[in-house]
């Protein structure tokens, strides 16, 4: 599978799941190649890893006010910072999840780990570049990097 | 049946079991499903935790994540369904791949919804749990 089919799997999930989640399209702007600086990260950001036949990390980071919007879409009334990260633990799992559609079963996801304010270095395996996908929703600006060997 | 008779008759009510190690999809579920006669018993955020409330709760049907901490949904979905043959589970996952889904029906799993899913798809597939 080429780089950009791989890429357009997960444009696929973050598309779906903004469409049947909140009901309301996200777009995702151009992916590019995150070279000589570490992709920023926003006030949540949830990890998964990635094992089996690919191994490495996809991680989904997002505002405080996109996620509290995406849950009052969701009818929750509990905008807890546990909630949030909740949410975005979720996001990210869904998003890695969905992605096996393309990947198979053999592309092994973890349990989210979720992460608020400034990350420590995200574990990128060595020699990779991390791809980073914008997501634009509403006027909110989120992004899923992705980042496998 | 004559209407006397169909209003005699009894009516099984479901006691449904949340599994999600997720909040918010659990109090979703809780929120979303509006079949009659299934009456929420409880919620669970693993495995573990689903036997233990099983044991307490004794739900009819299950809504089932895969992906959890401590004991996963494939693992939970074996030994519920070895505890009790009757049991429906509903499995639901972010796990798109057809494998996934065959191997959860294989453990025993009534159903399979994938995440995300509409309040609607929910119920119907909720209906044809409690249905079949």
């Amino acid at each position: 599978m080429t780089q950009e089919a791989e890429v357009g799997i997960f444009i696929d999930s973050v598309l779906g799941y903004f469409d049947v989640t909140v009901q309301h399209t996200a777009q995702c702007g151009t992916p590019y190649l995150a070279i000589g600086r570490a992709p920023e990260v926003s006030d949540y950001t949830a990890m998964i890893r990635v094992s089996g036949k690919r191994h490495g990390i996809v991680y989904f980071t997002a505002p405080r006010s996109m996620l509290s919007v995406m849950l009052m879409r969701m009818q929750e009334t509990d905008m807890s910072h546990e909630n949030l990260c909740d949410l975005v633990g979720e996001i990210a799992n869904t998003f890695a999840g969905n992605a096996r559609r393309g990947f198979g079963p053999q592309f092994v996801i973890s349990v989210p780990q979720v992460v608020s304010g400034p990350t420590t270095p995200m574990d990128y395996p060595p020699g990779t570049h991390p791809i980073v996908i914008p997501i634009d929703w509403r006027t909110y600006k989120a992004r899923l990097v992705v980042c496998l060997n | 049946m004559s209407p006397r008779a169909a209003a005699a008759a009894p009516v099984m009510v479901h006691r449904l079991m949340v599994v999600d190690d997720s909040n918010v999809i659990r109090r979703r579920i809780e929120r979303a499903h509006d079949l009659p006669f299934v009456e929420f018993v409880g919620s669970a955020r693993n495995g573990r935790e689903a036997l233990e409330l099983h044991a307490r709760t004794r739900p009819t049907i299950v809504t089932m994540d895969l992906t959890m901490p401590e004991m996963d949904g494939i693992e939970c979905v074996e030994r519920l369904v070895a505890r009790d043959p009757d049991i429906r589970i509903l499995v639901i996952s972010a796990l798109a791949d057809k494998a996934t889904a065959i191997t959860a029906l294989e453990k025993g799993a009534s159903g399979f919804l994938c995440k995300p899913f509409t309040d609607r798809q929910l119920n119907d597939a909720l209906r044809k749990l409690i249905q079949d």
